[in-house]
């Protein structure tokens, strides 16, 4: 635990109102090439029913940061930094034992390959039952009565008969409606959804997406859903959250997010995807370039290398200076609101159509 | 390969209704069956996998075929057995006049340099121990080849013309990232000059921001070089954005195939209302979003044992009994556009227009919309 180097040790939401508030969050591996700054300074807020997306391409930090929210991350190998405090306690300093009762009871998570993350070598069942027993110490019997009522509110077909079979006898989507099952045994106030349909096909992932729209109603959880998909971020999340080298660079409402976003990386994401009804003879417009490697960020600006707006900026306030996300709607580019908005008008939009 | 750059690219306008005059690639009646294995002491062939069982297809000269459906459906066996790297159980396969069905390597020989292929996975399809050169340059050398100023002089073009730097000719695949690798994929395909390329699923192990980048390439390759294109995708939109016609695929067989406007804004098949329903589109405002909405129960059936009849009946809301007992035929249904053919006894209405009402089958879903609306 000598890694944790957390000096206030009193939890001190800096939001009292939110249910889980992250504050400055920073996770750091050490490898054989140097320091991957896997997340650098990353703040957010959640509240109860509401549902927070996070989007962002691959190692942009997005699935680092929801594993050191559960507090799955090895200390011996990961430097974590900052504040998460959930309904005012705070989980980077609590201890193993409070963790373990926390997670799959308070907070539950939804894997994106469920094939990996259920264990082959014991039942659906048993699988589902066993969280429900150690939190809430339940029978076997009443554990298995939850049980088979969650898999038919999820949609598994013969329930009584299924509870006792393997996760290799499941097909694909309904692993993962065991897996939310699972998830919601405990009836948890927070719930993490790791691209939890990425893996799935898209008549599956319709499914899939409206079941669980559809069940946050029922159960009133809060759930962070990771994606790379802007399309599936618009039918399930509340706020959003870009994320691009390990930092949050554009967030809002979701409406307003992908409405009239603000930070060129939004604009690039919404302009490289095609549409169903985007206009054919209209080329794409890709960003340029690839994500940079966390071991050695560009300075200043993380996109700045990639940014088709730097020359807007005056001087070499985009290579020096790391721009900083605002409270509330907010993007953390050096281009000034009204720049912003003419670009958006002016050229982004009518690619858009 | 810069001379070739300057041909008119043979597909005029990117919108064109029907197939092309002059048909480069036929495929009749394709099957695949994989032969499962089972029993003890002796083992016999116990069953099939009917990956792909009777697909009809053509792809004109310089056009693209876009190849749609899940994951098990056989869009990919289908391109497999088009590059004849499978070898097909029944039907017919038909090059340039040539029938190459179980045509022999050599008789391949000739046929193989013209029929490319551009695989899903950047980072298996690339030999880690081969630099970029040896890579682009071994299907030069496998087939003789000696383009004028030397095979290193080649590589590096065609380096040059799928937007990489000549210069990384003696680098290793590990020294680039996913998108450049597919570029590399891209570059080898194109080393033969070839008329059709199988591009299987070639965007999606990409990040969004990458996907748009080969995308852009393939167009800019079928344009200016007038190559055909196979395009394997389960992306709607992406295949929308890249093919002319298109072809849905539904366990093993062709369930509706048009051109791009009958296929996405006058679908017949159920299935194809259901899976472009499905398509999750950025729409900022639930209101605004007039696409139906529809939502099948369950997964696709195991392809060992396919439903008779049509097969999308098990998870199809209009199914009767005749759905089960009579396959349908692939056929223009009246009101269709010529080349517009559906395999439905019951097709629905050519829009995707919000019907006033949901179709959902998942029971789940269902019973959870209905305490809701209570």
């Amino acid at each position: 635990m000598t890694t944790l180097t957390k000096e206030s040790g009193a939890p001190t939401s800096a939001d009292a109102g939110a249910f889980l508030s992250v504050r400055d969050l920073r996770v750091q591996f050490k490898t054989e090439d140097g320091i991957v700054k896997a997340v650098d300074g990353l703040s957010f807020d959640l509240e109860r029913g509401r549902t927070l997306g996070i989007v962002g391409e691959s190692g942009s930090g997005k699935s680092v940061t929801n594993l050191t929210v559960l507090g799955l991350h090895n200390p011996q190998f990961a430097t974590i930094d900052g504040e998460i405090v959930l309904d005012g306690q705070e989980l980077i300093t609590a201890r193993e034992r409070e963790l373990e009762k926390l997670r799959g009871n308070k907070m539950a998570m939804i894997f994106q390959d469920p094939l990996t993350a259920l264990s082959p070598y014991y039942t659906v069942g048993r699988q589902l039952s066993e969280p429900f027993m150690k939190h809430k110490g339940a029978s076997k019997k009443e554990a298995k009565d939850r049980a088979i009522e969650m898999l038919t509110k999820v949609g598994i077909p013969q329930p009584k008969v299924r509870f006792d079979d393997y996760p290799h006898q499941f097909s694909g989507g309904m692993r993962q409606r065991a897996m939310i099952a699972m998830a919601l045994m405990c009836d948890p106030d927070l719930l993490i959804a790791d691209e939890p349909t990425t893996a799935l096909d898209v008549t599956v992932q319709a499914q899939i997406l409206d079941l669980l729209k559809d069940l946050q109603q029922e159960f009133g959880s809060a759930i962070i859903f990771i994606t790379h998909d802007l399309g599936v971020i618009s039918k399930m999340a509340d706020d959003l959250l870009v994320m691009y080298a390990g930092r949050a660079v554009e967030r809002g409402a979701m409406k307003e997010v992908l409405g009239a976003p603000r930070h060129p990386y939004t604009w690039g994401l919404l302009s490289s995807m095609p549409r169903l009804n985007s206009d054919i003879h209209q080329a794409l417009t890709p960003i340029p370039g690839s994500p940079p490697s966390l071991l050695n960020p560009p300075s200043g600006c993380p996109f700045h290398p990639r940014c088709a707006f730097r020359s807007e900026v005056p001087g070499t306030l985009c290579t020096d200076t790391r721009p900083p996300l605002g409270a509330g709607r907010a993007a953390a580019c050096h281009l000034t609101a009204e720049q912003k908005q003419t670009i958006f008008i002016d050229k982004i939009q009518p690619r858009l159509r | 390969m810069s001379d070739n750059l300057t041909l008119p690219a043979q597909q005029g306008s990117a919108d064109a209704s029907s197939p092309s005059p002059e048909t480069l690639l036929t495929v009749e009646g394709l099957t695949k069956h994989f032969p499962i294995y089972g029993g003890f002491p002796i083992r016999r062939k116990v069953g099939a996998v009917q990956a792909v069982d009777g697909v009809d297809l053509s792809v004109g000269v310089g056009e693209s075929v876009g190849l749609v459906g899940e994951s098990g459906c056989g869009k990919s066996t289908t391109g497999r057995l088009i590059t004849r790297l499978l070898e097909p159980t029944a039907g017919r396969i038909t090059y340039a006049g040539q029938d190459i069905t179980h045509a022999t390597r050599r008789q391949l020989a000739p046929v193989r340099s013209e029929i490319q292929m551009i695989f899903q996975d950047p980072y298996s399809s690339l030999n880690p121990r081969q630099t970029v050169g040896t890579i682009i340059k071994s299907p030069m050398e496998v087939n003789g080849i000696e383009p004028a100023g030397g095979r290193e002089k080649k590589v590096r073009e065609l380096l040059e013309l799928v937007g990489l730097n000549p210069e990384h000719y003696n680098r290793f695949p590990h020294e680039f990232s996913g998108g450049q690798r597919q570029r590399i994929g891209v570059a080898r395909a194109l080393a033969l000059n070839p008329k059709l390329i199988i591009a299987d699923e070639p965007v999606s192990a990409l990040d969004v921001s990458i996907q748009a980048q080969v995308v852009n390439l393939l167009q800019k390759v079928q344009d200016e070089l007038g190559i055909a294109f196979v395009f394997i995708a389960h992306d709607l939109a992406i295949v929308r954005h890249f093919s002319q016609r298109i072809a849905v695929m539904y366990l093993g067989k062709v369930v509706e195939v048009g051109d791009r406007d009958s296929i996405y804004n006058r679908p017949r098949h159920p299935y194809t209302h259901a899976l472009l329903s499905a398509v999750p589109e950025v729409e900022i405002d639930a209101e605004e979003d007039s696409r139906e909405r529809i939502r099948l129960s369950g997964d696709v059936p195991s392809p060992i044992h396919p439903p008779s009849g049509c097969r999308f009946r098990t998870r199809c809301w209009k199914a009767q009994d005749k759905c089960a007992t009579e396959e349908p035929p692939l056929v223009q249904i009246s009101g269709n556009r010529g080349g517009h053919l559906t395999a439905c006894h019951f097709p629905e209405d050519p829009t995707t227009e919000d019907r006033g009402e949901d179709i959902v089958l998942d029971p789940a879903l269902a019973a959870l919309e209905d305490d809701a609306a209570k």
